[in-house]
């Protein structure tokens, strides 16, 4: 419902909006360029979107997420102690943690759930600060290939649409940290 | 020298030949996630024409660009091009919505210029946070959140200006 909201609300602000500015003929051109460049984007960018997400499968057949697994785990035991001493959320979390790496969604999602379940088994409806420390570490993105934007930059005509995944990596182990350092401020004195 | 040129070369053999090392059958599994990558696309797709027309026309009646000098003061001082300033509102609740911001803004000012590039990296280093509290806090049943989001918006800001920070140094201004 929520998208609904936003979507109503982006479309009547930008008609009043255009009704007071008098761009009002520029909206509605813009209305018909606006749908037919999503279509433009996702056929320019469905190759690589294809390609990547082909390549990735190749890695996790080949056993790198398993790898990327094991190299997680001492990580996710300092930072996640008590969930970590339960060895089918151990494998979860780090599962988790290196399909997200790869970018493969789908099969990070149901691998947090299942880590998320067993860690809130017992605490009711409350979130413990391990808890919090997960969806925080799952909020704030890594991924070592951010293969979406690369094709849509290629998509555009980038020159080199991987120029950026070094910025990408930065940005992310900076956002990460900052979560996990807020999460663990807070863990200190948030009561409720 | 552009080092990622060798990136998507060297990631391609390495990939096929380590998977044909760990006896996968490589091209199945390529066909395999191929046709997982156009199912998301597929998913996406239907979104994004709904969204991209909102933003198209966000931007053609001049919103955007008032949305951009309104927040200017506050983004410049945390070093966050204010032309990007939609895209941090709708990243943390949509992610076809931002997808369609960032690309609408990649493609106005070109994906090789500094605005693109931050645009590009704030996509790629972040998360739809609310979506993604929902669903885990929702399947594990809880209700009492405590300081989750709160911690995930601090990321997500920082993640924001580590992105303009990141390009600046990367690439320069």
């Amino acid at each position: 419902m929520a998208m609904a909201w936003i979507w109503t609300g982006m479309i009547a602000a930008s008609v009043i909006y255009g009704l007071m500015n008098g761009t009002i003929g520029a909206v509605g051109n813009a209305a018909m360029e606006g749908a037919a460049a999503a279509v433009d984007l996702c056929l320019s960018m469905a190759g690589i979107m294809c390609l990547w997400s082909g390549v990735m499968s190749i890695m996790k057949a080949s056993g790198l997420m398993d790898g990327l697994s094991r190299l997680f785990r001492p990580v996710l035991q300092r930072l996640l102690p008590r969930a970590c001493r339960d060895r089918d959320t151990l494998s979860a979390l780090s599962g988790n943690v290196s399909a997200n790496l790869l970018g493969l969604g789908n099969a990070a999602t149901p691998l947090g759930i299942q880590a998320a379940r067993r860690m809130a088994a017992g605490c009711g409806e409350k979130a413990s600060n391990e808890l919090c420390t997960l969806v925080v570490l799952n909020t704030a993105s890594i991924q070592l290939l951010p293969t979406t934007v690369a094709g849509v930059r290629a998509a555009l005509g980038s020159e080199s649409a991987f120029d950026i995944v070094p910025a990408v990596w930065l940005a992310s182990v900076l956002s990460v940290a900052a979560g996990l350092a807020a999460a663990r401020i807070f863990s200190r004195f948030w009561k409720s | 020298m552009d080092y990622s040129a060798y990136l998507v070369p060297l990631l391609l053999a390495f990939t096929a030949i380590f998977g044909m090392w760990k006896r996968v059958n490589v091209y199945d599994a390529l066909s395999l996630g191929a046709k997982e990558g156009l199912d998301t696309l597929l998913g996406i797709l239907p979104n994004l024409v709904g969204l991209m027309t909102a933003v198209y026309m966000l931007r053609a009646s001049g919103l955007m660009d008032l949305l951009g000098e309104l927040a200017a003061p506050v983004l410049v001082r945390l070093g966050i091009p204010p032309e990007t300033a939609a895209l941090l509102f709708i990243r943390p609740v949509s992610g076809s919505g931002a997808l369609a911001i960032g690309s609408e803004l990649m493609a106005a000012h070109g994906p090789d210029s500094y605005v693109g590039r931050v645009a590009a990296v704030m996509l790629g280093s972040t998360e739809t946070t609310f979506y993604t509290i929902a669903v885990y806090f929702g399947s594990a049943g809880i209700r009492r959140t405590r300081y989750a989001i709160p911690a995930a918006l601090i990321a997500d800001l920082t993640g924001f200006m580590a992105a303009a920070f990141s390009v600046r140094l990367l690439f320069g201004p």
